[in-house]
């Protein structure tokens, strides 16, 4: 009992028989998880068929979005030859609707993802070095955090003008405050962890303990509220196309097939359905897979 | 169902708690999990029983399980009779009804169970309120009795005091007035001092010894610090992976253990005695509740250990009066 | 046997051998941090905490040195101040004599090749995203090592600490029992060769048993690489078992230092006496009947003036108020030193010695 080397008898605390332990990394049960979880992998298989189709809409797509047709004017859904209808100018509803996702999903996932990796750099930077730093960052975070979303979209784009480049860059300015605040908590309370602590002390310098120690740690908080964001990127993204502040005719993404259909809302309500609904299944996909990502996520490796 | 140890020979006479074959269950991701097993004690008023234990042996399941403090997953099973009523077959109301005025319960952090957003004056009164049904006034006048006998120093002012005004000592007599303020018959004390300082801590320690010869309560003591137990305990059970082990009184415990582990706990314990040089400590870690070995749980760490401790769990062996121990090697010469 | 090769082949900074001869290897003089504290006490002013106050003490090389204290007395800063993870607001570090951070002195890298530190065992001591190879050989690649070769060191380590690289290596935190936790912050500290580990409260969140295996475990380390400890502790009784000398802390300040059979047999300080008092008795027939010493400790906020125990001190008299004591020798031992006024001839403390006379108070702290 005098070596060191006897204390190696020590019971390992909950497996006891090394072949009925699975090593797993964290991320391989959180994907694990998630592949066992119904509702989530409905949504992605829906998510899946609507993103496919949208990039390959040139070649799947029955007719040409842009040519109108006026004898062909809100025809009703099941017509011989356009299976949704068409809409006031007499364009295949599916071919409209299939190209108008290319750019609500384009303007749904790309605010999120350059705000996911600039709101993480600045959440990371604030809450790992605190102080000045932080506060300097945060500050100008809560003032953009002050106004509600869809004003602060809204004063966004109308200041820009209208486009498409224009829509993606005032949503990403509208999610990159949020997205920095949720980096920043999940940060501080990693920094304040005696792991972090040690690490310093071997005299890792900043950002190989980011690397190393942070990022590990607050991607699956960060990356779970970004996916809940998504929903409300395509809705918002249509709101501004809505309103006239997206893209202009006769380029079309859901939001705006909404706008143009209203008027024809008496006359065929279940064409100008449509595009109303397809903007409900994308957004509420997106939020059930976060949920359920965050639920999978939740999970010791 | 060998009830030995520490059940009363005499029937119910003077008996105030009385638990048999008391066992919690959990469901763990669908598994059951047996948390405690087999537990039986006998409790008379004025005295203190302590649950000695490491973590994960079910002390303070046990504890709880007497008031169906667990969550929703736990499944009780056994006998408990407090003053001559069947606690596990209460209903919510009367449960709650018991637990306020015949039991009450204090905690390692008193920040958890007082309520930041009133005064500690408040919530003792409110206590009294509602219990017993008297006035604000009545109840705010035993507020400041319960502080004062908890020895909180200028007391009429500190009825006042929000929670986090208060030091870690105080907050601990606070929470001791508010479990005693509806003068219960069994006081459940869950490592009430393990949280606080050294010299703060036998201060508390002698509180609650001067409190229960005052008021002649029973009293459960959880802890894992053996000097704490022979500080506050008369009797002890020493638990080890849900099961008692060893109990008897505490000074015959302590002087000569029986239970190997009863007799490791004590060689790994530094104390003021302690001989520089090398501790003998028991080797390996607690089982998992999972995993547990078959026959003994005590026996992979177990330095007498026979064949038969690895084939059935020994009964809890009765050594003499109140004393008991479940190993069936303590008779052997050498321990 | 082990046939693990003992893992420290003496670090760069070569003239130092690092004997057991007495020669300090670390000194502190003057060391002070307060915490300001965000939107003052209430009162006037910005508020600050006095975590460490004005301390000085030397470690010899090869010797335990024990820290113990209660809450608040500044006991982890100061061991964050000596690994450097935080500034120290004034005061030096010297380390082999060298003051480290200075412009001529050592950097903090070599600092921190030559001590190391052993956090407290709770789930935020390891990475849970890491295995214990990874979260061991961090360190190394981070002081250049390459990836393989840390990764090699790592088992070596863990090997050393008794946990078997085979079975140990590629598993989570979770996996682990507390007492195998506190193994990877022990191997974690040793990966880098270090000479000096301070130890903050390395031991007090374990169970009993498993105390008692890592206790032997750091003996044992101690004895065969030669370390010098710093082990920082509330536990008085695991202190007295492991260290050679014990400093006393009370609210940032040193009120009591000397070898461990003097300060807990004759204990000079009345708070040092109390604490030792306080300790629990292990046997029911002889239980402590009065508290030793009556209050909480106070907000270090502010602390009182003069001597800071002298709100709660039993002995306490107008002096004590006016003036601070300051840590001095007292007694027959030239290593004890106190600080208290009732200590010293001519203070104007009414159970001051004479100044000829000079008695050592009597064992009032320690218990039979």
């Amino acid at each position: 009992m005098s070596t060191p080397a006897t204390y190696a008898g020590e019971a390992p605390a909950r497996i006891v028989e090394p072949h009925k332990r699975i090593q797993r990394t964290y991320w391989q049960a959180a994907r694990r998880r998630l592949l066992h979880d119904p509702v989530s992998m409905g949504c992605l298989g829906i998510l899946f068929l609507i993103i496919t189709a949208a990039m390959l809409a040139p070649w799947i797509t029955p007719h040409d979005p842009y040519t109108s047709s006026i004898v062909n004017r809100l025809k009703p859904v099941l017509s011989p030859g356009f299976v949704l209808g068409t809409d006031e100018l007499g364009r295949d509803m599916l071919t409209r609707l299939i190209y108008g996702g290319r750019i609500s999903l384009l303007m749904g996932l790309l605010p999120i993802f350059i705000a996911t990796l600039a709101g993480s750099i600045l959440g990371i930077v604030a809450g790992y070095f605190g102080g000045k730093t932080n506060m300097v960052i945060m500050r100008v975070a809560d003032i953009f955090f002050a106004f509600p979303s869809v004003l602060l979209a809204v004063g966004l784009a109308g200041a820009l003008g209208a486009g498409v480049v224009n829509v993606l860059i005032s949503l990403s300015l509208v999610f990159i405050p949020p997205i920095t605040r949720v980096a920043e908590a999940a940060t501080t309370q990693i920094r304040a962890q005696d792991f972090v602590e040690a690490a310093r002390a071997t005299g890792a310098s900043a950002p190989r303990i980011i690397v190393g120690h942070v990022l590990t740690n607050v991607a699956s908080p960060i990356l779970t509220y970004a996916s809940s964001l998504i929903g409300l990127s395509i809705v918002l993204a249509s709101g501004l196309s809505f309103l006239g502040l997206g893209i202009s005719p006769p380029l079309a993404d859901w939001g705006l097939m909404l706008n143009t259909l209203r008027q024809s809302i008496f006359l065929a309500p279940v064409n100008a359905v449509w595009p109303g609904a397809m903007i409900l299944i994308a957004s509420v996909c997106f939020n059930l897979l976060s949920d359920g990502l965050r639920t999978a996520m939740d999970v010791k490796p | 169902m060998n009830a030995a140890g520490l059940t009363h020979r005499d029937g119910n006479a003077g008996t105030f708690l009385s638990v048999r074959d008391l066992s919690v269950e959990f469901l763990s991701d669908g598994m059951p999990l047996r948390a405690i097993n087999g537990v039986d004690f006998d409790l008379h008023l004025g005295e203190t029983l302590c649950f000695l234990g490491e973590s994960g042996s079910g002390k303070t399941v046990t504890m709880r399980s007497l008031v169906q403090l667990l969550p929703p997953t736990a499944r009780i099973g056994g006998k408990v009779w407090l003053d001559g009523i069947d606690v596990l077959t209460l209903d919510a109301d009367r449960l709650r009804a018991i637990r306020g005025t015949q039991v009450s319960m204090i905690f390692q952090e008193p920040m958890t169970a007082l309520d930041p957003v009133f005064t500690v004056g408040h919530q003792i009164a409110e206590v009294v309120v509602w219990h017993e049904g008297v006035s604000w006034s009545a109840g705010r006048a035993r507020a400041l009795e319960m502080l004062e006998l908890v020895q909180v120093p200028s007391a009429r002012r500190r009825l006042d005091a929000y929670p986090h005004e208060l030091s870690g000592g105080l907050r601990q007599r606070v929470m001791i007035a508010l479990a005693l303020s509806c003068k219960p018959k069994l006081l459940l004390a869950d490592e009430p001092t393990t949280a606080l300082d050294a010299t703060v801590q036998i201060q508390i320690l002698l509180l609650l010894r001067e409190l229960q010869r005052e008021l002649g309560m029973a009293t459960i003591f959880v802890t894992h610090d053996l000097g704490v137990a022979c500080e506050i305990s008369d009797r002890v059970a020493v638990m080890y992976a849900g099961r008692f082990v060893e109990t008897g009184a505490m000074a015959e415990v302590i002087d000569s253990p029986r239970h190997p582990y009863t007799i490791g706990l004590l060689n790994s314990t530094v104390h003021a005695g302690s001989e520089r040089g090398r501790l003998a400590p028991i080797p390996g870690a607690p089982p998992d509740l999972l995993d547990m070995p078959p026959g003994c749980a005590f026996a992979p760490r177990c330095s007498r250990v026979v064949a038969a401790c690895r084939e059935y769990m020994p009964d809890l062996q009765e050594l003499a009066p109140g004393r008991a121990a479940r190993c069936p090697r303590t008779s052997d010469p050498g321990i | 046997m082990n046939a693990t090769p003992a893992p420290v082949d003496p670090p760069g900074t070569a003239a130092t051998d690092p004997a057991a001869d007495g020669r300090p290897i670390l000194g502190v003089s003057g060391l002070r941090k307060y915490f300001r504290l965000r939107g003052g006490s209430g009162g006037v002013g910005p508020a600050y905490v006095q975590a460490v106050d004005d301390i000085s003490f030397t470690v010899a090389t090869g010797e335990t040195l024990g820290v113990v204290g209660e809450s608040g007395c500044g006991k982890s800063t100061t061991a964050r101040l000596l690994m450097r993870l935080i500034e120290p607001d004034d005061g030096e570090i010297l380390l082999d004599g060298r003051d480290v951070g200075g412009r001529d002195g050592m950097s903090l890298r070599a600092l921190r090749r030559n001590v190391q530190m052993v956090f407290q065992d709770s789930y935020s001591s390891l990475n849970p995203r890491h295995t214990m190879a990874e979260e061991v050989s961090f360190g190394l690649t981070a002081q250049g090592v390459k990836r393989a070769e840390a990764r090699r060191r790592a088992n070596e380590v863990l090997e050393f600490v008794g946990l078997e690289p085979a079975i140990f290596a590629d598993r989570y935190p979770h996996e682990l029992s507390g007492g195998q936790r506190q193994r990877v912050n022990v191997a974690r500290a040793l990966a880098l060769n270090p000479r000096l580990l301070l130890l903050d409260e390395a031991v007090s969140s374990l169970d009993k048993s498993v105390e008692a295996q890592v206790l032997n475990l750091l003996i044992e380390i101690k004895e065969r690489l030669g370390l010098t400890y710093v082990f920082i502790s509330h536990d008085l009784n695991v202190v007295r078992f492991i260290a050679d000398r014990v400093l006393v802390m009370y609210l940032g300040k040193v009120v009591e230092i000397g070898p461990v059979d003097r300060v807990y047999g004759s204990p000079g300080h009345p708070y040092t006496r109390a604490l030792i008092a306080s300790r629990l008795s292990m046997d029911p027939r002889r239980r402590i009947e009065a508290p030793p010493v009556a209050g909480d400790l106070p907000s270090p906020i502010n602390p009182p003036s003069g001597c800071r125990f002298r709100t709660r001190c039993p002995i306490a008299e107008p002096v004590c108020g006016s003036r601070e004591p300051v840590l001095d020798r007292f007694g027959a031992e030239p290593a004890h030193l106190a600080a208290c006024h009732a200590l010293v001839p001519g203070s104007g403390h009414g159970q001051a010695p004479d100044r000829d006379g000079g008695t050592v108070p009597e064992n009032e702290g320690s218990r039979p």
